[in-house]
């Protein structure tokens, strides 16, 4: 043991923080340890969204006396706002393709492009649900506004953090401040970002689309 | 142990990564930008289709229409844009048992308040 003590270089290199290939060198899957762990928190983010989507099914009909999904939906807006945060998961994926590529300055301009649209989106959503306490729709009217206002709300704070971590890895990428390997960096962003639009996909669907 | 020893025990692993990398690598080879346009633009017009049912009525077909566009659209970003179709099928089994686990116990969930009966 005391010759790994007097070759520091060579524990770094056995944990896996040397450069290159970070994340999974030494590991006992040959994987990266930090790709295995998002997509792990992915999948338990499967069963908060899975929650708060089977809590709005059911309540989606008790509205009371307030207004309900019917009276309430502007269809025309949430469709545009939808296909705003798909096309962000184009941008998102091209921003992947050029940090494999080595390529930072177009790796940042796709991601700024991504923050955009997802900016964009959590606009609408907040236009939408303004439009919707104006109609009379406030978070504790009924059974249906509560679930209706904490599934979305929760999916827009998602879409939020995901905006605040891709502005943060563009200041970081300019500033060269990333540690271990950019391109996975960019990747886990990625996959919390098109995980983010997965859960819209089924949102955009199951609330908006098939009739109460 | 020794240096060499040592880089012996690490070997495995880093020939798996690299071959993990080098997968990663083909899987970018194969999906050029050229294809995440054309997934897109096959995403913009299942998005386009889905939302025509706001103006078409489908009759009985309307609900299972639009849970075909769904899952098609959902799976497209899976497997594309995620990289599940091509990446190391651990990082899939990880998601998907998340997804399974979400599907039974919500199902359930809805059944067990005869939400499809009632």
């Amino acid at each position: 043991m005391s010759d790994i003590a007097a070759h520091p270089e060579v524990i770094h290199a056995v944990d896996g923080h040397d450069d290159g290939h970070a994340g999974s060198h030494g590991t006992s899957t040959g994987l990266s340890n930090n790709k295995l762990a998002m997509w792990l928190f992915l999948g338990s983010e499967c069963l908060l969204f899975g929650g708060l989507i089977s809590t709005y099914m059911l309540y989606r009909g008790r509205n009371g006396t307030g207004p309900g999904p019917d009276a309430l939906w502007d269809i025309p807006l949430t469709s545009i706002s939808s296909f705003v945060l798909l096309m962000s998961s184009l941008t998102m994926v091209l921003a992947v393709s050029h940090a494999h590529q080595g390529n930072d300055r177009k790796t940042q301009i796709w991601l700024s492009v991504t923050a955009l649209l997802g900016a964009t989106f959590v606009g609408a959503q907040v236009y939408e649900f303004t439009s919707f306490y104006h109609e009379g729709l406030g978070y504790t009217t009924s059974l249906f506004s509560s679930s209706f206002y904490t599934l979305t709300g929760f999916h827009g704070v998602h879409v939020s953090v995901g905006i605040i971590m891709l502005m943060a890895l563009v200041a970081m990428i300019g500033k060269d401040k990333i540690p271990g390997n950019k391109a996975e960096s960019v990747e886990l962003i990625g996959l919390y970002w098109h995980f983010v639009d997965v859960v819209w996909i089924v949102i955009f669907t199951l609330v908006y689309l098939i009739p109460a | 142990m020794t240096e060499t020893a040592i880089e012996h025990t690490a070997h495995p692993a880093d020939h798996d990564a690299h071959g993990a990398a080098g997968h990663d690598t083909g899987a970018h080879q194969h999906h050029p930008d050229l294809t995440y346009v054309k997934v897109a633009g096959v995403l913009a017009v299942l998005t386009a289709l889905e939302t025509a049912t706001y103006w078409v009525d489908l009759g009985s077909f309307h609900t299972p229409f639009l849970l075909i566009m769904m899952v098609t659209k959902f799976v497209l970003v899976l497997l594309f844009f995620m990289h599940l179709k091509f990446d190391n099928k651990l990082f899939g089994v990880l998601f998907y048992m998340g997804l399974g686990l979400t599907l039974m116990v919500y199902l359930a969930v809805l059944f067990s308040y005869r939400f499809f009966t009632r």
